[in-house]
This record gives C-alpha cells, structure tokens and sequence, in this order.
C-alpha cells in the first residue's frame, strides 16, 4: 500500500502543465453588472438595437433569479458584482491574414501546440480561435463559403447575418432559461456562429478553441449551430486555461439546431485550471448546452471529455421533436484533488419513434466529487421511444466521491427505458493480472482507464481522439489507486 | 400558504394529544416546531415532486376538529389466511385489546400499547423512541407532534418469536373522514428474530389520511422480517416512514405490497450501522385506477463490509401513477460494501405514468454497487407465442405479468404468507390488469 500512497501523492502534486499567463492588454469593461455594463457591452460590439433590447431583456430577468442551489456542489458564494464582464484584446481595427495578428496571440497558441499556422497546414481544421472573448482569427472561411457554409464569430455573425441570429438566437435556450443561461444572454461578449445550408455535409471538422486569459474575466461564450435539412457538421470545442488564484466564472452557452435529416456532432475537450492540489482557485464552468431536435430524423450528438475546472455544472441535453429523431450523449468526466463535477444529460422526448442513448463514465480520485446527474422524460405524444443509459463510476483513492442522480419520468407506455448503473473501483485482479504480465502498475492504471472510457472516447473525431487520450494519460499519471 | 393549508395548521394548532411519558409534551412541542419549519411539501419540493399529497389534503379533507369514533367493526374479512399469528388490531388508529389476541408470546417478550404499558417498559419506550427516525420528512415530524397511539414490540436477547405478529390496521370511514397518526416500536435484542407482518384496510368511502411512523432496532445476530400490505379503498391516503437500524450480523428482509388506495407513500430508510450485515429489501405495487403509489427507500451504508439488496417492481394501469426513488448512500468508511439495487416497470395503458429516480451516492471506493432501472411493456412475441398454442390474450397476458411480478416474492421466507401474497398477486393480474 505504502507504494500506492507514494504514486497518489505523485499524482495528486501534479501541477497543471499548461499554466502560464500572457500579458494581454485587455479592453475591460468595468466590475459589476448593471443595466450600463450591459449597455457598454453592446455599445463596445457595435450591435443593433434589438439585440440590445434582448439583452437587457435577459439582465432584466436574470435579476428576478435566484441562483439555483440543487446541484452536489460547493462553493463560495459568487459576488457577481466583483466580476469584469468584457474584456478584448488589443487588436487593429480588421484582419486580413495572420501576420496581423497580435504576435503574442500567435505565441500563446503556439505554446499550446496548436500554433494556426501549423493546424492550417497540416490538419485541414478551420480554427476560429477564440482569446478572451473576441475571435481574432478565422480561417478556411473561404473554403467553407464555396459550400455556402457559414462559420464566423458571434459578432460578425450579428452584422452579417442579423436575419438568422434574430430568427434562432434563443430558440434553444430561452434567455429565462436558466440562472446562468440568463447572465449569458444579457451580457455574452462572443462565440461562434456556424450555418450549413440544406444538403451539405461540412467537409472538415469545425474547431474553436477558447481560452480565458485576464484575470476576474468571466467568459460568457455564445455558441449557435443551424444545420438546415440534410446537412451535416462535425463541430469540435477544446479548452486550456493559464493558472488563476482566484475562481474565474465561465457561462457559456451552446444551441444547436437540426433540421429534418440534418446531424450535428458536437464534441468538447475541457481541460481548465481545475485549482491547486489544496483546491485553490480553478475555473467555475457553469454551462447551458441544449440541441433541438426540429425536424423528423434529425440527430444530434454530444461527446465530451472533462478534466478540468474547479466546479463543473453542465448538462448537454437533446430535446427531440421530431419524429425519428435521436439524441446521444457520451461522456468521460476525470475529477482529482478538490474538483467538483455535476454533469449529465437531459433527453427530452417529444416525437415519435425517438431514440436517445447516454454513456457516461465517471472517474474520481483525491478528494473530488464526481456526479452524474440525468434526465430522461418521455413525454405522452412520444410513442416508442427508446433510451438506453448507462453511467459507470470509478474511483481512485478513499477520499473521493461518486454519485449517480438519473430522473426517469415516463408518461406514454410504449416507451423502453433502460438504465443502469455501477460504482467501484479498479479491480486488483486486474491490475493483479496485468504486473503479472510484466506491466508495470501505472501502466495498467492507463490500460484500464482507457479501456474503460473507450465506448466514449471511440466517438471523437480523430483529430480530438488523440488530444484526449493524451490528455486522460496525462490526468491518470500515477495514479493508483 | 392556501386558506386550506392555513386550516389544516389551525386545526393542528389547536388538537390535543395525549402525553405517555414524561418528555413526552415536550418531544411533541420539538417536532411541532420541525413541522412548522418545514412546513407541508409542495410540488416544488424535491421529494414531493410527484406526490401532491398537500393538495389532496386540503381538496378531499374538512379540516375542522372531529375525533373519530371507534365504531364496532368486523375484522374477520380482513384477516389474512395465513395460519396462525399473534394479531393486534387498531380500529381508526386505536388500539383494541378485544379484538386483538396476545395469548401465548413467548415468555419475556412484551407487546403493548404505549398508554397501557408498565413503568418500566415506559421507561424502555422513552429510550428508544425517537432514537433511529432522523428524518426531513414533514410526515414524520407531524407523527411525533400528533400520533394518538403507538405500539411497542419488544423481544429480549435470544428469543425466537414462533409465530408472526399481525398488525392490522382498519379505518372505518362509512361516514366520516379518518385521520389517524399511528406509531410502531420494534426492539429485537442480540440472536432473536420476529416477523412482523403490517396490513392496512379501510371500510367505506370517506377519504382516510394515515401516518405512520415504524422504528425498528435489530440488534446484533437478530432477525427480522418485516411485510407490509397495502389494500386500503380507493379513498386512502397513507403516508409511511418506517426506519430500520441494523447492529453487526444482523439480517432483515422487508417485502411491501400495494394494491389500492389514493395516495400512497411509503419511506423507507434501513441504516446499516454495523458489520456483516445483511438486508433484502422488495416491493411490488400493481395498481389501478386513480392510485399513486410513491416508495422512496434509502440504504444507509455506515459501516464497511455489509450486504444490501434491493429489488421494487411495478404494474401501472389506467391513470395510475407510479413514483419510485431509491438512494444507495455509502459513507466514507463502509468499505467492502456490497449494494444493489432494482427497479422494474411496466406501463400497461396510455395515461399511467412512471417516475423514477435510483440514486446512488457513494463516499468510498472500495465498493461494489450497481443501480439498473426499466420501463417498458410486455413482449409483444411472447403474448404472440401464448396465443398461439390456446392460451386466450387475457390469460397469456396475465401469465407474462405474474411471471414478470413474482421474483420479489423470494425475499419473503414465511411459506403460508407466501402462498397468500402469491395469491393476492395472481387475482389482482387476472381481475384487473
């Protein structure tokens, strides 16, 4: 045992590899939230007047909320008038090409191993980067044009294209939706916008990268997917966070919407500062994520790898209206030292014929708490519908936690639900096995790890496949447990 | 708060309860003001999402003071035949010595009315009561404030009670209401073992509001079986908490049955507080009609190495409402613990629903445990396979039910009790489903 705890302690000292901070000179709002930050946000944007109202709208709700308090988390309380809520980096008025580029936006990506230049060359992934709040650069966007594919900045997208923003925007996520889906609206400072027309199927992976750089900037991304009928799109969401003491607050917001026959992948690597091994700092990422199933045999797919940030709080959900339709939602959640980690999915099933399916693997080690936390609703109109869940829990070390909250409401007697669900640790014989076989300890931490999370992780394209696992080996270093 | 609300808090305001022991007012006052802080559950508390047991009391109920009278009432139709028991028979929550029948318990073993009771075993009561129902629920708090009669089993180290002891509950509302708070103590001492069997009835079609708080303590090596029947009439209203404490080696097998009513929810909390214990706990509701039925179980696991089993299954016709939530709660040192935990549904018509919520909330690693859940219908290619060699739709679907329904009978031990359940299950699937 005595090595075991000698390998914990490895692992739960294990600082956060990609921590640094750049010196940005950030355009900042001023702290606080009131009716003029919201105004100074969209006076910064230039928008247009109703997109103004909206988001007073939404301030306007939001400050009727409450906080909601239900999730298997804890924290401070969060003073929402101690926060920066925009923040740009410096840049000249418009881009053309890279080389005008802030060069210390080209070194930060750089540091990160995904440098544009190189992800252009070598990848063929159309990279809308994303620092503090403002995309600065957008490429293969005259590839994606000839298809009549629209990918752009959130903001561009408002000048450009204000009839499709007007028309979905909120579509999804109702601005009233939620606590945090209600501060997004009034005061979401960019994101990414991306349209397929009807028919096409989007020749690359779409990818953006986020990143939160100033200190006491909450990151308030909008995120809205059209695929119109028979499209389909592959969109791929990665995060890194520099170090931070202080809790930073991230509320994003992602709409999907597929149309008859369309399919929407959406998969998400987040590796945020998750705080120091004594659960210091690290990011608080409270996310609203909804994909509308509109039309009849649409699909919409959620994959997502989190091992990071200090609190987790994150539901993709599939709402399926159409008939045929079909929801999915993988997911591999590594919590280590004081992470918390409430995440799920929410399968709404309103047409007929809906199929939905959830895996979702929990892995927790030092003092962190890993839930799950699901919804399956069939609701009366939704004839055989069908849902398959299963959620599997691992832990790693005697001081962590793991849970399981799934809600099954059924209300039409054709439905199929299945559901289960396991918690346990790594087995001894299997590791037993594996030292046997002349495979040291740690690597057969790593081999059943992976073997455990593989249903999920098979899903990811292959460009995130390889970051992922990376990723998980790196988290799982020395780690036994 | 409704105006009903506000005369339910009046009438509960100004009843008078009776005091048994020396605490006792006060004990009533403490959960008096718990009950007041909580206040009566409404759709938006958690775990009364589904269960709109408030407004069922302010629409069915004329909450203005009446004491219920204990009128003469047969009890031969509600007996069960399952040979020969010790019975105790509480007619509107009161407890009838008359009717009930006490006569050759084993020596030493104790069964009594709380009021009845002797100094001593009053003094026992004072100890014990309270010790094991930690609870939120407003229910259970408005028992303790309000509860006009409790009964108290006592079994010492060592004693095995030969037969099973039958509580049975009727409430006769062919004119009135009911509303009754009734209380149950259990103590079974180091090595013994009782089987306690719990039925509930009513006559008449008045609405019927029960609570009812069970406490039972299973000492070391001691046994316990414990079956509850539900069967009230469709005007029904029960509330259940029933706590079991397990201590080391123990072993308790429960098994609830519902079959009618109006509102009906059962907690049922098992805290394993010691090692090497094992418990068994299932249910099976088949209901019908208006019913909704609402079992809440939650499995506290304190200490490492014990055994924890549970099975519940259920059949919702008509406009039936099934509510089930089951929480495996593991502590941060039952290590070696082993839990499972099942629930199966099946949805037979277009407006009864399920709602379900198996949860599990483990604190430490070295476990094993496992939730499933379904809902679905009964195989289409199987009714098919009936039908083709004979067997009529009714009968092969009936069949399918029974064979879907019976494997939460394994759990019960007691044969004759069994074969009654047994043939309680099969009517109810041929008459009714």
């Amino acid at each position: 045992m005595s090595k075991d705890n000698q390998v914990l302690e490895e692992f739960t000292s294990k600082e956060y590899e990609h921590g640094w901070n750049v010196n940005l000179e950030a355009d900042e709002a001023p702290k606080g939230l009131s009716e003029d930050t919201v105004r100074f946000i969209s006076a910064k944007k230039n928008e247009p007047a109703w997109l103004l109202e909206w988001r007073l709208k939404a301030y306007r709700q939001w400050e009727k909320m409450t906080e909601p308090m239900w999730a298997n988390v804890h924290h401070p309380q969060i003073n929402y008038q101690d926060i920066i809520y925009y923040s740009a980096p410096k840049q000249k008025k418009s881009i053309s090409g890279l080389d005008e580029v802030d060069p210390e936006l080209i070194k930060t990506f750089e540091k990160l191993g995904i440098s544009i230049t190189e992800q252009k060359r070598l990848t063929g992934v159309a990279v809308d980067a994303v620092i503090d709040s403002v995309s600065v650069a957008t490429t293969f966007k005259e590839t994606l044009g000839e298809l009549g594919i629209i990918f752009c900045s959130f903001s561009e997208a408002v000048k450009e294209h204000p009839e499709l923003i007007k028309k979905y925007l909120g579509s999804v996520v109702p601005m009233n939706d939620n606590y945090f889906a209600a501060l997004n609206s009034a005061v979401f400072s960019d994101g990414s916008f991306c349209y397929i027309p009807k028919g096409v199927r989007c020749p690359m992976e779409l990818s953006t990268y986020f990143r939160i750089n100033a200190a006491n900037t909450g990151q308030f991304e909008r995120t809205l997917i059209i695929a119109d009928e028979g499209s389909y799109v592959s969109y791929l969401e990665g995060c890194t966070a520099p170090m931070r003491d202080e809790n930073q607050l991230h509320a994003a917001v992602v709409e999907l919407y597929a149309m008859k026959d369309a399919e929407i992948k959406y998969s998400t690597v987040q590796n945020w500062y998750p705080g120091d091994k004594n659960g210091k700092g690290g990011i608080y990422n409270f996310v609203t994520k909804r994909g509308l199933c509109f039309g009849d045999h649409s699909k919409i797919s959620w994959t997502q790898v989190e091992t990071g940030s200090a609190i987790t709080w994150k539901y993709p959900s599939c709402v399926l209206k159409g008939d045929y339709s079909m929801g999915e939602f993988y997911s591999v959640a590594v919590t280590n030292n004081y992470q918390q980690a409430d995440t799920g999915t929410k399968m709404i099933h309103i047409g007929k014929n809906t199929k939905s399916r959830i895996v979702s693997k929990g892995i927790s080690a030092g003092k962190s708490q890993n839930s799950y936390r699901g919804q399956v609703h069939i609701m009366k109109r939704a004839s055989n519908a069908r849902n398959f869940s299963q959620c599997d829990s691992l832990l790693m070390g005697d001081q962590c936690g793991a849970h399981t909250f799934p809600y099954i409401d059924v209300e039409n007697q054709t439905a199929r639900i299945e559901h289960e669900a396991t918690t346990s640790k790594i087995g001894e014989d299997q590791i037993f096995y594996c030292l046997q076989r002349g495979i040291d300890e740690e690597a057969a931490v790593a081999l059943i790890v992976n073997g455990y999370a593989k249903e999920v992780l098979n899903q990811l394209p292959m460009e995130f496949a390889v970051e992922a696992q990376k990723l998980l080996a790196l988290t799982l270093e020395g780690s036994v447990g | 708060m409704t105006t009903a609300t506000e005369s339910i808090w009046k009438e509960i305001l100004a009843s008078s309860t009776p005091t048994y022991f020396e605490d006792g007012k006060e004990a009533r006052k403490k959960a008096f003001a718990q009950l007041s802080e909580i206040g009566l559950p409404t759709s938006k508390s958690e775990e009364y999402r589904f269960t709109p047991i408030t407004k069922a009391l302010e629409k069915r109920f004329t909450w203005t003071r009446s004491t219920p009278a204990s009128s003469a009432v047969s009890i031969d139709q509600f007996l069960p035949a399952i040979g020969d028991t010790h019975l105790i028979v509480l007619i509107n929550g009161k407890f009838s010595k008359n009717l009930s029948q006490l006569e050759g318990l084993e020596a030493n073993v104790v069964v009594s009315s709380f009021e009845e009771a002797d100094s001593k075993t009053k003094s026992i009561i004072q100890s014990l009561i309270g010790t094991v129902s930690k609870t939120e629920d407003p229910f259970a708090a408005m028992n303790s404030a309000y509860f006009q009669e409790g009964i108290f089993i006592h079994v010492p180290a060592n004693i095995q009670v030969a037969k099973p002891i039958l509580v049975l509950h009727i409430n006769a509302a062919q004119e009135k209401q009911v509303i009754t708070h009734t209380r149950l103590l259990v103590s079974i001492e180091k090595g013994s073992s009782l089987s306690i069997i719990e039925k509930s009835d009513s006559l008449g079609t008045q609405p019927c509001f029960h609570t009812f708080t069970e406490e039972m303590i299973v000492a070391e090596n001691a046994v316990l079986d414990y079956c509850k029947i539900q069967n009230d009439a469709g005007a029904a209203h029960q509330v259940s908490n029933t706590f079991i404490a397990q201590a080391d080696s123990s072993r308790v097998n429960t098994f609830t049955l519902t079959l009618n009513g109006q509102i009906i929810r059962n907690n049922l909390t098992i805290q394993i507080n010691g090692e090497q214990c094992e418990s068994h706990f299932n249910g099976l509701y088949l209901v019908n009609g208006n019913t909704l039925v609402d079992n809440h179980t939650v499995v506290d696991h304190q200490k490492p190495n014990s055994f924890s089993n549970e099975m519940y299954k259920g059949i919702m016709d008509d406009q039936a409402k099934g509510v089930f939530n089951g929480k495996i709660y593991v502590r941060p040192h039952a290590q070696k613990t082993n839990a499972f935990q099942s629930n199966r549904n099946i949805l037979m018509s277009e407006s009864a629903t399920i709602n379900t919520k198996p949860q599990l909330e483990i604190w430490a690693d070295d476990v094993k445990c496992s939730h499933g859940c379904t809902t679905g219908q009964l195989d289409e290619e199987a009714l098919f396979y009936l039908q083709a060699r004979g067997i009529p739709y009714a009968s092969a679907k009936a069949m399918l039910l029974y064979a879907f329904a019976l494997d939460v009978l394994t759990v019960v031990k007691n044969e004759n009790l069994k074969a009654y359940l047994d043939q309680l299950i099969s009517e109810r699937l041929h008459k009714n489903f």
